[in-house]
């Protein structure tokens, strides 16, 4: 059972939506707490995994083999795209 | 509601959204590839991760465990057949999918599919040359045998069935890595497909075929000088079949066109005489096995090392294979079922490649630029012109046309030159013996099973390409080899060049009966091969090809010399590093080098390899002096005569110049340079070729890399080359001409050393891991241990050996 990677911007946009609050202040709820929901998961599975993977990846890619700077990227693109979608959220409530 | 805002904001997020959910160029989509939850990420297995999981599978007809040692080599107890090949296409599948399709889109030329057309076109090119092989079509041939053995049937399809299982509950989730990097979806697998895999591996090893570059020297060389430069014996041949067996006449009787001289050999009267690149003729492999009377322990062992490409995720995969009838233990390819090196509880089996030509080329007359009619027998014949599709990443198909002649497929014509291997000008069809449907599956199949000597010949007797020297040892205490394969008689000289595809007097007649292939039965002390000749000329049919020397010579003699031999003994032979072509080739350096000519610095590295142990030891400085130096002699001798031929052109065998220079070097007129007008003899090219040595040696020695494991630099590259998936820098001994044939990127896939005790006692190792997920710590465990000489002990599991420390995860198998 999985839903779409871009579910967590529907659920950023749904949140905001339901919460009334200033819409910088929606983005940075968005943006920091998609950031830490996929960065937190990232490094707890990195961590089970001793850097295996993201070691290589983080070559691939290239970030100069940084195992934490994959898991920044990742958390990055999470929060940005959480950001957004909680920014236009609270569009939708605010008068 | 602020309409503005929120469209600019719903506008971005939706923006970044597509944007992240799209592949641009070799970059996948980003927002999947990154979830955590669905992501790459879910590749990086945890390290203590748990393996134990009850699985239901409806075909199955018993209830079945897989039992994984701390290696995570499965040991699967199956209470049937079709049971078994189920699991074993389960656990292919759970542990090498990606690697199993990939080749076998390879062997399809389907890789421009998934990796789109490469720089240059080069992936496009590899696909056209697959299709123009007639890849398919000889799987395709190969299929309709194997589906018509019930036995055979049976078992592919169980397999077939196995790895399907798998890929029907893949979820995002467990997709391996791999797709997620090229971005496509796994396809269904079929019984073609295992086809298609064995094919690759014919491919693979019938590629010692010259005859085109063959073709080229001839086109400026005498037939004197030819024959002194391709020759098809060597003075210090120790072939698989010693020397001094007698033969029983051939039964078989070749027939040389009448033509042959005028049409088809056309030797120049005078030699006037171009480089070309050297190829690495790879796929080479040792085996060898000793009976009891030369071991300490009275039984016999059998040992077996398959030189190949090597890469990751690794060609092989190892298991145990247990029902209540039959017990193999060994390696696997993951894409075909059964063991195809490895033991049981009676025998152990080995292969080499035999090295025999079975592809020949046809030069063939069209009528017209349509290539649908070709000139035969006096006649104009219809080809059978087919239309290949091959899909391409990202852009429309490509549409090639191949026409298929008597001979097979025209895999060179004005629309495809083999990467400069033909010309626009020549139109040349491939007679290839991978074309005949045959049935390889059934020998390791029936290997798997054997319980002596009779069952061993009944197994192997089918097998017909890629010829093989399959090397036996059983718990009776007999070892025997046979050179296998089905070849076609040729008379001499035949498809050593492009032969006339106008007449049929030139095809292929009739093959050499089995029973006539060179061999050795029961009765000898010890038995080997290496790739060398199988015979020698006593043997009364002609056997073509490119063979190796050295391997089989160093291996004759030390087996020749030992006694008392140990299980420690062979591990040491199966890794020895020491160089016997440098034995006979560093006096001749030695010998004829001026060194007043030299400077110090010069002098210097010639002091190194004159004190140099002959050894190609990580840490030998000599190792690389030789081989920079003889290279560059080859090169010194042959590239004036040949530099005027067509090209491609291939330089003569290392031995050749070895065996010329010593059976007399006053004649030996190669070492004149005939573009000066000074006679250059064979002093003034070894010192030449030692001066073109020493900058390359001096630029290793500086940057610190001239101790030879260093300036080797072996390494196992990941199948896609993606450098970080690889294990690239591994600092070991070997190379060339060395029974540890370990080069820079290809080497022993799989040693193997099994001594026939009564509880069979086994050793191997092969440089990979179980696990084809680079996310796993099992992905390249095995790698170290591969590049010092070391060995796993194998273990052989017994039914009741359930609760032995040994395991360490159990899967059960149920309806």
């Amino acid at each position: 059972m999985y839903l779409p990677w871009w579910s967590l911007a529907a659920a950023a946009f749904i949140v905001a939506a339901l919460i009334p609050q200033k819409p910088w202040k929606a983005f940075l709820s968005g943006f920091l707490g998609l950031f830490l929901l996929w960065g937190i998961l990232a490094a707890w599975i990195d961590m089970k995994n001793q850097h295996i993977l993201s070691q290589k990846m983080a070559q691939i890619f290239p970030l100069g083999g940084s195992y934490i700077l994959l898991i920044l990227v990742t958390a990055l693109v999470a929060a940005i795209v959480g950001g957004f979608g909680a920014l236009t959220g609270s569009y939708v409530r605010k008068k | 509601m602020r309409i503005v805002p929120f469209l600019i904001s719903a506008a971005v997020t939706i923006g970044l959204v597509i944007v992240l959910s799209t592949s641009f160029g070799s970059i996948p989509p980003l927002g999947s590839f990154l979830s955590p939850q669905e992501g790459f990420w879910q590749n990086a297995e945890p390290t203590d991760m748990d393996y134990n999981t009850t699985l239901r599978l409806p075909q199955l007809k018993e209830k079945a465990s897989v039992y994984f040692d701390d290696r995570l080599v499965p040991h699967v107890f199956a209470q049937n057949d079709e049971d078994l090949y189920l699991i074993q296409g389960y656990l292919h599948a759970r542990f090498r999918l990606w690697q199993m399709e990939f080749q076998t889109h390879a062997a399809a030329g389907r890789l421009s599919e998934i990796i789109g057309k490469g720089e240059d076109n080069v992936i496009l090119s590899f696909d056209r040359n697959m299709r123009r092989l007639g890849m398919v079509y000889a799987a395709n041939n190969s299929l309709q045998v194997m589906e018509s053995d019930t036995s055979t049937k049976k078992t592919m399809d169980a397999y077939t069935a196995g790895v399907n299982a798998y890929i029907d509950q893949l979820t995002s989730g467990s997709l391996p890595l791999e797709y997620r990097l090229l971005n496509y979806r796994p396809e269904h697998w079929s019984n073609l497909k295992t086809a298609l895999f064995l094919k690759y591996m014919s491919y693979d090893l019938t590629g010692s075929e010259n005859d085109i570059e063959y073709t080229n020297a001839k086109a400026v060389l005498t037939k004197e000088l030819f024959n002194k430069f391709y020759p098809f014996t060597q003075d210090s041949l120790s072939p698989v079949v010693p020397r001094g067996t007698t033969f029983s006449p051939p039964t078989v009787h070749p027939v040389a066109p009448a033509s042959a001289d005028s049409l088809y050999f056309q030797w120049k009267d005078s030699a006037a005489i171009a480089l070309l690149q050297k190829p690495d003729k790879d796929n080479g492999s040792n085996n060898w096995a000793v009976s009891g009377q030369k071991t300490q322990s009275g039984r016999p062992i059998l040992c077996n090392d398959p030189h190949l490409g090597l890469s990751l995720p690794s060609l092989w995969y190892e298991m145990q294979l247990h029902t209540p009838e039959s017990n193999a233990y060994g390696v696997s390819f993951p894409g075909s079922p059964a063991i195809i090196i490895g033991f049981n509880d009676h025998i152990a089996w080995g292969v080499t490649n035999g090295t025999r030509d079975v592809k020949d080329y046809y030069a063939i007359r069209f009528k017209d630029e349509s290539r649908s009619a070709y000139w035969f027998d006096s006649a104009w014949k219809p080809a059978d012109v087919r239309v290949e599709e091959i899909k391409v990443k990202g852009s429309p198909s490509i549409f090639d046309t191949v026409s298929y002649t008597i001979f097979g497929p025209v895999q060179y014509d004005a629309s495809f030159d083999g990467f400069g291997r033909a010309t626009a000008s020549t139109n040349f069809a491939l007679r290839w013996k991978a074309h005949d449907g045959s049935n390889e599956f059934n020998t390791f199949y029936l290997l798997n099973r054997a319980k002596g000597y009779t069952d061993y010949l009944e197994a192997i007797k089918g097998f017909s390409c890629p010829g093989q020297n399959f090397v036996f040892a059983s718990k009776d205490n007999e070892v025997a080899i046979w050179h296998q394969g089905q070849f076609p008689a040729k008379w001499k000289r035949q498809g050593d060049f492009i032969m006339p595809g106008t007449d049929s007097s030139y095809m292929w007649q009739d093959n050499i009966p089995q029973s006539e292939n060179p061999h050795v039965p029961p009765g000898s002390e010890f038995v080997s091969s290496a790739n060398q000749l199988p015979a020698d000329t006593a043997y009364p049919y002609y056997m073509g090809g490119a063979y190796d020397l050295y391997r089989g010579l160093i291996i004759n003699r030390q087996l020749r010399s030992m006694n008392g031999i140990t299980v420690d003994d062979m591990k040491q032979l199966q890794t020895d590093n020491y160089n016997v072509f440098a034995e006979s080739a560093r006096p001749i350096l030695l010998r004829y080098i001026k060194e007043h000519m030299l400077t110090n610095e010069e002098k210097n590295f010639l002091t190194v390899l004159r004190s140099w142990n002959l050894r190609m030891d990580t840490e030998e400085k000599g190792a690389p002096i030789f081989t920079t130096w003889w290279n560059n002699l080859e090169a010194e001798v042959w590239s004036d005569e040949l530099e005027a031929a067509p090209k491609p052109v291939i330089f003569p065998e290392s031995y050749t110049l070895v065996e010329a220079i010593l059976r007399d070097s006053s004649a030996f007129a190669q070492a004149d340079n005939i573009k000066t007008p000074n006679k250059e003899t064979i002093a003034d090219a070894v010192t030449a070729a030692f001066k073109k040595a020493v900058p390359v040696l001096k630029r290793a020695d500086g940057e610190g890399r001239l101790a030879w494991g260093k300036f080797k630099d072996t390494g196992i590259r990941h199948l896609l080359r993606q450098g970080p998936l690889g294990r690239l820098h591994l600092n070991t001994g070997g190379g060339d001409n060395v029974i540890n044939a370990t080069k820079q990127f290809h080497g022993p896939s799989w040693r193997m050393i099994v001594h026939l005790t009564d509880k069979t006692e086994a050793w191997g190792i092969y440089p990979g891991g179980q696990q084809g997920n680079p996310g796993s710590k099992y992905y390249d465990n095995f790698i170290t241990k591969w590049a010092a000489g070391e060995y796993h002990a194998l273990w052989v599991m017994e039914e009741g050996d359930t609760k032995a420390p040994q395991v360490k995860y159990t899967m059960t198998f149920s309806k």
